[in-house]
C-alpha cells in the first residue's frame, strides 16, 4: 500500500500568527501591485475596443508590426507579440465599429515586408457592453461568495466557520488576481470564470476538513477546540493534497497544452488551486476558530458584566 | 441479491440510454467537415464583386464539378444529415469558428407614438431573412434583454460580408408572379448555363466536362417538380436542395439576381414555407424584374381575424397603403386579377397570394394563411419593409477556423494528458481500486458528453477545459472514499464494514462539496455568455454525473465483488 501524510501530528493552530502574517504579506503584494498598475489591467471584455490576433509566416519584427499598424492610422494601438514572434495581438480603438477592413488592410501592409499573415480572431466589444459585462463580473463574484457563506453557515450552524471559509476564499481568489497583475497579465471574461471556478473549488478543500470537525466536536469532547482542528486538518491531509496534486495535474497540462486561449484562465486556476489548498489547511479553521473563540469571549465578558451588575444592585 | 439485480438493470439501461443520445454525436463528427474543393467552390457565394450590368454574362466554371448533393458532408442540407445535425452535440463558435454579433436596436429615434413594440421582432425577421440567403448552416438568431439580437454565425470566416448584408436596410416589393411557360423558359436558360453552354460564348465549352455532368438534358430544372396547377413556382424536395442552390449560385449573387429571358429572375421562397406534409423542401418562383410596388408605400400591417366571412375563426392580414401606394396597387390588381403577387423580402418569397380582384381605397386583406403564427410572421414582414431603426453593432467576436481547430485539438490533448497522468497516478496509488475509479472517471466522461449531446448542447473550449476540470474533481470524490476506508481498514474493520463506512462517512462530505461547486456554476451559467456559458454546463452536468459514478456505480461494484464470497483482502 503506497501512503503519504498518514497519522500525521502537525500542530497548525499553534503556528497559526506566522500564517496569518505570510496571507497578510501575500495580500499586501497583491494590493500593492494593483496599485502599481492603477487597478487590474482589464481586457477588451470590460474596457470596450477591439484586439486582433494575427499569425505570421516566417517570423515578424515588433518593428514591423508596430510599423503596419502605424501606416494604418489605428487609434492608439498597441502591439503584443509572442515569445517565438509567429504571433501578434494587436489592440486598437475605432470610431464607430468598422473592424471590417482593418485585417486586409494590415495584411497587405504586412506583405511588403515579405511577411505572409493569417487571421486567426478578432474582438470587438462596444464600450456600453464592456461596461455592464464588468458590472456582471463583479456582481456574479460577489453572488457567488454570499450564497457559499449563507449554505456553509446553514450546513454547520456556525457563522464563524463560514466566514472563515469565505475569507479563506476571498484570499485565494485575490491573490491569483495578484499574480496575474504581478504578471501582467489581464483579466478578461474567462479568467473571471476562472475565478469563479476557484471559489467553488478552494471552498471544497475546506468544506472536507470542517465537515471533519463536525464529526470530531462529538466525538472528542475531552480535546480542546485547538486539539479537535488540529487532529481534523491532520486526518485529512493526506486527502487533501491528494486531491489537490491530481486535479492540478489537469489543470498544469490545460495550462502547458492547452493554447493560448486558455493560457490565462489556467494560470489563474493554477495559482488559485495551490493557494486554496494552502488556506484551507492553514487558514480556513484557524480563522473559524479565533472568530468563534472571540465571540465565545465577548458572550462571556458581556454575561459577566451583567452579573456583575446584578451583585452591585442587590447588596 | 435481487437488490443488486435491480441496481445492475438500473445502470446497464443508463448506459444503453445515453449511449443512445451520444450515438448522433459520433456519427455526425465523423462525417468529414467540409465538401472536396471543388464543391465548395460552388457552393460559396462568389467573393468578387457582382457583375455591373445584372445581363447575364456568366463565366463557366472551372474544374470538373462534384455532385454536391451526393456528398455526405457536415454542413449539407440532406435531410438526413441535417436530422444527424440537430441530434448530436454542437460545437461552439470558439471551436468551429464563425461570426458572433451583437446588434442593438436603437429604439430612441422612433418618436414614441410611433413605436408598436414589435420592432426588435421585426429587426430579427430582416436578419433572418438575410441569414437564410447567405446560406449559413444552424445559424443562431436570438433576442438578448429589451433591445439587443445575438446573432451567431457558425463557419462564416468573412464577417464584413455578413456585417454588410445583415446592416443594410430591408427592401420588400411586390412582385407578379410570372406564368408557367415564362417560368420554364428560365428554367431552360440556367440549363443551358449550368450544362455549359454560355450564352455568348459556345466554343469554349469544354464538352468532356459538359457530358459527364449531363446525364439528362436538363441539369437544373430536372431538380424540381412542377406544380399540378398552372402556375409560376417549382418545388425542390429537401434532398436537391443543395445542387439547385449550388447551381443558381452560378448565374447570381446573393443580392443579384440574374434577369433571364423575358424579364424573368429566379428567387427561392422560404425555407419549409407550406410545407406541412414535413417535407422541409423549398419552392423556387419565377417574378417579374422590375418590382410592381415597394415596402414603403405599406402603412401598415396587421392581423386580423374573421378576414374572410366564410372561415370567421381563421387569421389573415388587413394591409393598408398609402397614397400614392394604394392607386399603384389599384392599377396593378386590376389588370393581374387571377395571377399572383408574391411578396419579396429581400429578395426571398415570402408569400405569393392570389389576385381576387381589382382592389380600390388602399386596403386589401391577405387571408387562407393556415395558421396564427404564419399570419403573425407575415404581418412582421409587411411592416418590416418600412423599418425606421437603426441597427448598430454593439460586440463582435470572430473566430478563425483554423484556430477553431487548433482549439479543439490543444483542448482535446490537454484533457487526455491531464486524464493519463490522473489514472496513471490513481493505479499506482490505490492499484485495483484506483483502477475502478479511473474506469469511474471515464464512465462520468460519458455519460457528461452524452448529455451534452442529449439536451442540444454545445461544447465550447472552455466548456472542454471544463471536462479536464471536471476529471480532476471527481477523482477528489474516489479519493475521498478510498481514504475513508483504508483509514476505516486501518481501525480495524473487516473489508466489508470497512467499505460500508467508507461510503456512508464520505457521502456527506460528497454532497456538500457537490454543493458549493454547484453553486459556482449556476451563478457562472446565470453571469456567462456563449464560451462561458459552456464552460458552467459542462461543470454543472459533471458534477451531476460523478454522483452517479463516483457513488452509484463504484459501489455497485464493490457490493458484487463482496456477494459472492466475503473479501478478506482489498486491493486498495
Amino acid at each position: 500500500m503506497h501512503e503519504m501524510f498518514v497519522g500525521t501530528r502537525y500542530k497548525f493552530m499553534a503556528k497559526r500568527k506566522y500564517f496569518y502574517v505570510f496571507s497578510i504579506v501575500l495580500s499586501l503584494m497583491t494590493v500593492l501591485s494593483l496599485v502599481l498598475h492603477h487597478g487590474p489591467r482589464k481586457s477588451v471584455d470590460f474596457t470596450g475596443g477591439n484586439v486582433m490576433t494575427v499569425n505570421f509566416h516566417p517570423a515578424a519584427t515588433v518593428d514591423d508590426v508596430r510599423d503596419a499598424v502605424a501606416k494604418e492610422h489605428l487609434e492608439s494601438a498597441e502591439v503584443q507579440m509572442s515569445g517565438d514572434n509567429t504571433q501578434a495581438f494587436v489592440r486598437f480603438r475605432t470610431t464607430g465599429n468598422d473592424t471590417s477592413n482593418v485585417f486586409s488592410r494590415f495584411e497587405a501592409q504586412m506583405k511588403t515586408k515579405g511577411v505572409v499573415t493569417t487571421f486567426r480572431s478578432m474582438e470587438s466589444v462596444g464600450p456600453k457592453i464592456g461596461k455592464e459585462l464588468e458590472q456582471k463580473a463583479l456582481f456574479a463574484i460577489l453572488w457567488s461568495q454570499v450564497l457559499i457563506l449563507v449554505y456553509i453557515a446553514w450546513r454547520f450552524r456556525r457563522w464563524s466557520f463560514g466566514l472563515g471559509a469565505v475569507i479563506a476564499l476571498f484570499h485565494d481568489v485575490l491573490i491569483a488576481l495578484g499574480v496575474l497583475s504581478i504578471m501582467n497579465r489581464e483579466i478578461s471574461l474567462t479568467v473571471i470564470a476562472a475565478f469563479l471556478t476557484i471559489s467553488g473549488y478552494s471552498v471544497n478543500d475546506t468544506i472536507v476538513v470542517f465537515d471533519r470537525i463536525r464529526e470530531n466536536i462529538g466525538l472528542l469532547r475531552r480535546m480542546s477546540f485547538a486539539e479537535v482542528i488540529d487532529k481534523s486538518v491532520n486526518q485529512t491531509l493526506s486527502r487533501t493534497i491528494l486531491t489537490s496534486g491530481l486535479t492540478l495535474l489537469s489543470v498544469i497540462s490545460l495550462f502547458f497544452l492547452g493554447g493560448p486561449v486558455l493560457h490565462d484562465f489556467s494560470l489563474a486556476l493554477l495559482v488559485g488551486f495551490v493557494v486554496g489548498t494552502y488556506s484551507s489547511i492553514f487558514i480556513a479553521s484557524a480563522i473559524g476558530m479565533d472568530l468563534s473563540n472571540w465571540w465565545v469571549r465577548r458572550k462571556a465578558r458581556a454575561e459577566a458584566k451583567a452579573t456583575k451588575t446584578t451583585v452591585v444592585a442587590s447588596s | 441479491m435481487t437488490n443488486l439485480r435491480i441496481k445492475w438493470v438500473l445502470f446497464v439501461f443508463t448506459v444503453l440510454l445515453f449511449g443512445w443520445y451520444l450515438l448522433p454525436t459520433i456519427r455526425f463528427y465523423s462525417l468529414p467537415a467540409n465538401p472536396p474543393a471543388a464543391v465548395a467552390q460552388t457552393t460559396t457565394p462568389n467573393d468578387a464583386p457582382p457583375p455591373e450590368t445584372t445581363a447575364f454574362n456568366v463565366p463557366i466554371p472551372t474544374g470538373t464539378p462534384v455532385d454536391s448533393a451526393n456528398f455526405r458532408y457536415r454542413g449539407s442540407d440532406n435531410p438526413s444529415i441535417a436530422k444527424l445535425r440537430e441530434n448530436a452535440m454542437k460545437l461552439g463558435l470558439d471551436l468551429q469558428g464563425g461570426v458572433y454579433l451583437v446588434y442593438e436596436v436603437d429604439l430612441s429615434k422612433i418618436p414614441p407614438k410611433d413605436r408598436k413594440g414589435d420592432e426588435v421582432d421585426r429587426a430579427i425577421e430582416i436578419i433572418r431573412n438575410r441569414i437564410d440567403q447567405f446560406g449559413v448552416t444552424e445559424p443562431l438568431i436570438q433576442k438578448q434583454g429589451q433591445n439587443r439580437i445575438v446573432v451567431q454565425l457558425p463557419g462564416i470566416t468573412d464577417p464584413a460580408r455578413a456585417k454588410q448584408l445583415i446592416g443594410k436596410t430591408a427592401r420588400l416589393e411586390f412582385r407578379l408572379v410570372k406564368t408557367r411557360q415564362e417560368l420554364f423558359q428560365a428554367l431552360a436558360k440556367v440549363d443551358q448555363v449550368v450544362a455549359g453552354v454560355a450564352l455568348n460564348d459556345s466554343a469554349s465549352a469544354d464538352t468532356s466536362a459538359v457530358d459527364s455532368l449531363l446525364a439528362g438534358k436538363n441539369p437544373f430544372s430536372g431538380l424540381f417538380q412542377a406544380s399540378q396547377e398552372d402556375a409560376g413556382y417549382v418545388y425542390a424536395p429537401a434532398e436537391n436542395l443543395d445542387k439547385a442552390k449550388a447551381y443558381l449560385r452560378r448565374i447570381q449573387s446573393l443580392d443579384r439576381p440574374a434577369v433571364l429571358p423575358g424579364g424573368t429572375i429566379l428567387l427561392w421562397g422560404e425555407r419549409a414555407f407550406g410545407s406541412r406534409s414535413g417535407n422541409p423542401g423549398q419552392y423556387l418562383y419565377a417574378v417579374s424584374v422590375s418590382s410592381d410596388l415597394t415596402g414603403e408605400h405599406v402603412a401598415d400591417a396587421q392581423v386580423g381575424f374573421g378576414l374572410e366571412p366564410s372561415r370567421p375563426n381563421s387569421a389573415g392580414i388587413s394591409l393598408t397603403f398609402d397614397k400614392r401606394g394604394s392607386a399603384i396597387f389599384t392599377r396593378l390588381t386590376g389588370n393581374n386579377v387571377g395571377r399572383q403577387l408574391a411578396i419579396v423580402l429581400d429578395n426571398t418569397v415570402k408569400s405569393a397570394p392570389v389576385i381576387r380582384d381589382k382592389i380600390r381605397g388602399g386596403r386589401a386583406s391577405i387571408t387562407g394563411i393556415d395558421t396564427d403564427v404564419e399570419a403573425k410572421d407575415l404581418g412582421i414582414v409587411l411592416r418590416a419593409g418600412a423599418l425606421p431603426t437603426d441597427l448598430t453593432l454593439q460586440e463582435e467576436r470572430t473566430v478563425s477556423a483554423s484556430l477553431g481547430s487548433d482549439s479543439i485539438h490543444k483542448g482535446i490533448l490537454a484533457s487526455v494528458v491531464g486524464f493519463l497522468a490522473i489514472a496513471a497516478f490513481m493505479i499506482f496509488y490505490y492499484q485495483l481500486s484506483g483502477a475502478l475509479s479511473v474506469f469511474a472517471l471515464i464512465l462520468n466522461v460519458f455519460y457528461l458528453v452524452a448529455t451534452l449531446g442529449m439536451l442540444r448542447g454545445t461544447l465550447t473550449l472552455p466548456g472542454i477545459a471544463g471536462i479536464a476540470l471536471t476529471i480532476g474533481m471527481a477523482v477528489d470524490t474516489n479519493v475521498l472514499i478510498l481514504e475513508r476506508i483504508r483509514e476505516e481498514l486501518r481501525g480495524g474493520k473487516t473489508v466489508r464494514g470497512a467499505i460500508e463506512a467508507g461510503y456512508s462517512r464520505a457521502f456527506t462530505t460528497i454532497l456538500d462539496t457537490h454543493s458549493t461547486t454547484l453553486i459556482s456554476a449556476v451563478v457562472l451559467f446565470q453571469f456567462g455568455t456563449g464560451p462561458i456559458k459552456g464552460f458552467a454546463t459542462t461543470l454543472m452536468i459533471g458534477l451531476v454525473a460523478n454522483l452517479f459514478c463516483a457513488v452509484f456505480f463504484t459501489r455497485l461494484i464493490y457490493d458484487s465483488m463482496m456477494a459472492r464470497r466475503p473479501l478478506e483482502k482489498m486491493s486498495i
